[in-house]
């Protein structure tokens, strides 16, 4: 918080302020000074705010006329579908806004990778994120039992069931989050209410996010520290909000494709078949932004140790911070660190689709391949690279690239030096 | 602008693959011009009526389609019956209704706002009439399968003398599109099964695409307006986003800086 010497013009916005300062957090958030040379990678901070406010909007509209039963739960959603005024519209949105969402926060949470966002001193930023992420996960997976399909019905018996791989009391968790001896109604009013109120936890975190964001300030893509406000910096508005208001149409009119033209392309067409215990689909699949997981997950032959590595995979990013041990944030001046991260990229990539594929010969030695060098990755390759990287020279400030005239920064230096 | 086309390059590196359309066994469904896809894709009201004949005659002495009231087919966008029409057709089922102030249910002629009446009382029904197997509820059937449209319309076509290594118990059939190559349900359609009443000829493939057009419909029944809201909603946000591209170059040139 860097102005709190903020004073309303008129007397009653003092009066107000007084009491409860609100304007002065507006005129911080309006000031705040942004490092200039943020790239479009950062604009996705904005479009998942977008995508959270979406989601809870049509959410509770979907709330208003969906039932929560397991015998009605499918006919609500087609009423929903043909009955309610643009409820096509409204399902479609928060189907494919989930999707969006995915899409949106493993871009923000890949850029943060490659720009070193995550350490010192904004490692509690990373951690919130990593636990919004973490509530994402949950929110879309109990969204998705919802519609009360086949794939809603056995993904939530699939993933439920993992419980179960905890020695001893495994069994006995699972009876307990089911609500009785098998996915039935009580599961599916459960995760209702859980899915309702997880995305008010995510709008909760997302405010400590920002706070958090706002001590440090923005970290940018050549990573230093800058001075603020400073020649580096600019006003949080104008220049961020329609910067970020010009990516936030770009990201609108992919999401407007999908809903549109194709708003069920990024679903499993088993959904459309109502719940039914009695049959089990021939490949049950996770939505797609899952699947890097479920091949970790299923590329362990040992339930537990399956369990354990799924839960690893995301946990470990919480200490990516100490893992990481390079100066440097960005990638920009580590010439190894960003090979390993596209081929990081690559390794995920690939996992997701192993995921989706059925586990078993070639897929699943390439996906057991995946899994080891995902946690080699952060385990071994980060620790050793701090400390073997020969990294650039890192300029001293944002301006000095730019003003050099050049992007090759090693010009730029000499020609500062020439003209010391 | 560079940064655009690498993030746009990076959502369809992401998407592409994730668009999971595989299937065990790929076979290659069979293509008809269907009208309703495309940007402007609407449906063909006269392949709706037809394909209605179709499944009122033919498919729907098993197959129920429980979400769809008969006023559906007066709607906008779907086939467009005449009120008159439609009064007509539900009026020819009888409906249960009740109870009565006496206590009893009764039966009256349909109405305009009654859900259509399934051939059997309940799935045990359905399946004691059909050895065993349900005829699935068609409602939204074209959504429920991988293949969609191509599948059904392909699966319609797909009957065949089943392959010398194959063995067939009684009632399975053959047919090369089925998952799994075998079906419960006898070939629905053959050469001239029904007459339709605008002289087109009924082929076995004409009639498999009125009927698939009719079940893309029924699982879609408000296809049309989504491709013209979408239409107008995406040209409205490119214009946008081309004004607000323009501003933020107009507000970014106060700054030395690369956006």
């Amino acid at each position: 918080m860097s102005d709190h010497d903020y004073r309303p013009k008129s007397k009653v916005g003092q009066w107000f302020n007084d009491r409860l300062p609100l304007l002065t957090l507006a005129n911080h958030l309006t000031d705040y000074p942004t490092p200039k040379n943020l790239n479009y990678w950062w604009t996705f901070g904005g479009i998942l705010t977008f995508c959270l406010i979406t989601q809870i909007i049509t959410g509770l509209t979907l709330a208003m006329h969906y039932i929560a039963h397991a015998d009605m739960a499918f006919e609500s959603v087609e009423h929903i579908m043909r009955d309610v005024n643009y409820g096509w519209l409204i399902r479609y949105i928060h189907a494919n806004g989930a999707s969006m969402f995915f899409l949106a926060v493993y871009i923000h949470i890949f850029r943060s990778l490659f720009y070193g966002s995550y350490k010192a001193p904004r490692e509690i930023i990373w951690i919130i994120g990593i636990i919004i992420y973490l509530l994402m996960m949950a929110a879309a997976f109990m969204g998705y039992v919802l519609p009360w399909g086949q794939m809603s019905f056995w993904g939530a018996t699939v993933i439920t069931n993992l419980f179960s791989a905890i020695p001893l009391v495994g069994e006995g968790i699972v009876t307990w989050l089911w609500g009785g001896y098998s996915v039935d109604n009580p599961t599916l009013t459960r995760f209702f209410t859980l899915h309702y109120l997880i995305p008010f936890l995510i709008l909760g975190l997302v405010v400590l996010h920002i706070w958090a964001l706002h001590v440090p300030g923005n970290n940018n893509p050549i990573g230093i520290d800058i001075k603020k406000p400073s020649k580096d910096t600019v006003p949080f508005h104008p220049y961020i909000v329609i910067k970020d208001g010009f990516a936030l149409l770009m990201f609108m009119i992919v999401f407007a494709f999908f809903v549109f033209y194709a708003p069920n392309i990024l679903g499993h067409a088993d959904n459309y078949i109502e719940a039914n215990p009695m049959v089990t689909p021939a490949h049950i699949v996770p939505e797609w932004y899952l699947l890097p997981f479920y091949a970790i997950l299923r590329s362990v032959p040992d339930k537990l140790l399956g369990v354990v590595a799924m839960l690893s995979a995301i946990l470990i990013l919480a200490v990516l911070p100490w893992l990481d041990t390079s100066k440097i944030r960005s990638a920009v001046f580590r010439p190894l660190y960003k090979q390993f991260y596209w081929i990081l990229v690559a390794d995920v990539l690939i996992l997701g689709y192993m995921g989706a594929m059925p586990a078993e010969g070639l897929y699943l030695l390439i996906a057991r391949v995946a899994t080891a060098y995902y946690f080699l990755h952060f385990l071994v390759i980060l620790p050793v690279l701090g400390f073997k990287e020969k990294t650039l020279p890192i300029p001293l400030s944002i301006t000095e690239p730019v003003l050099g005239g050049s992007p090759n920064l090693a010009a730029a230096r000499i020609k500062e030096s020439k003209i010391e | 602008m560079k940064n655009l086309y690498k993030l746009f390059s990076i959502l369809i590196i992401i998407i592409v693959p994730n668009s999971y359309s595989f299937a065990a066994e790929k076979v290659e469904y069979l293509k008809t011009d269907w009208s309703f896809k495309g940007l402007f894709g609407k449906f063909d009201r006269a392949s709706l009526q037809r394909g209605y004949q179709v499944y009122t005659e033919v498919c729907a002495s098993c197959h129920s389609m429980k979400y769809l009231s008969y006023r559906n087919l007066a709607e906008k966008g779907g086939p467009e019956f005449s009120e008159a029409q439609v009064k007509a057709i539900a009026a020819s089922f009888e409906v249960t209704d009740g109870p009565n102030s006496d206590g009893e249910m009764f039966t009256r002629p349909g109405k305009l706002s009654d859900k259509f009446v399934m051939p059997y009382e309940n799935v045990k029904a359905a399946q004691a009439a059909n050895g065993g197997a349900y005829p699935p509820d068609m409602s939204v059937l074209v959504k429920a399968r991988g293949g969609g449209v191509d599948y059904i319309y392909s699966l319609l076509q797909g009957y065949e003398e089943a392959p010398s290594n194959v063995s067939l118990d009684d009632g399975v059939y053959y047919n090369k599109y089925m998952y799994g190559n075998k079906i419960r349900m006898s070939a629905p359609l053959s050469e001239g099964l029904v007459e339709y009443g605008d002289g087109t000829s009924a082929t076995v493939e004409q009639m498999s695409k009125d009927v698939t057009t009719f079940l893309m419909w029924s699982a879609e029944p408000h296809l049309e307006a989504r491709h013209q809201m979408g239409f107008k909603a995406i040209v409205y946000l490119i214009i946008l986003t081309t004004l607000v591209y323009f501003s933020m170059k107009k507000i970014w040139s106060r700054v030395k800086s690369e956006i």
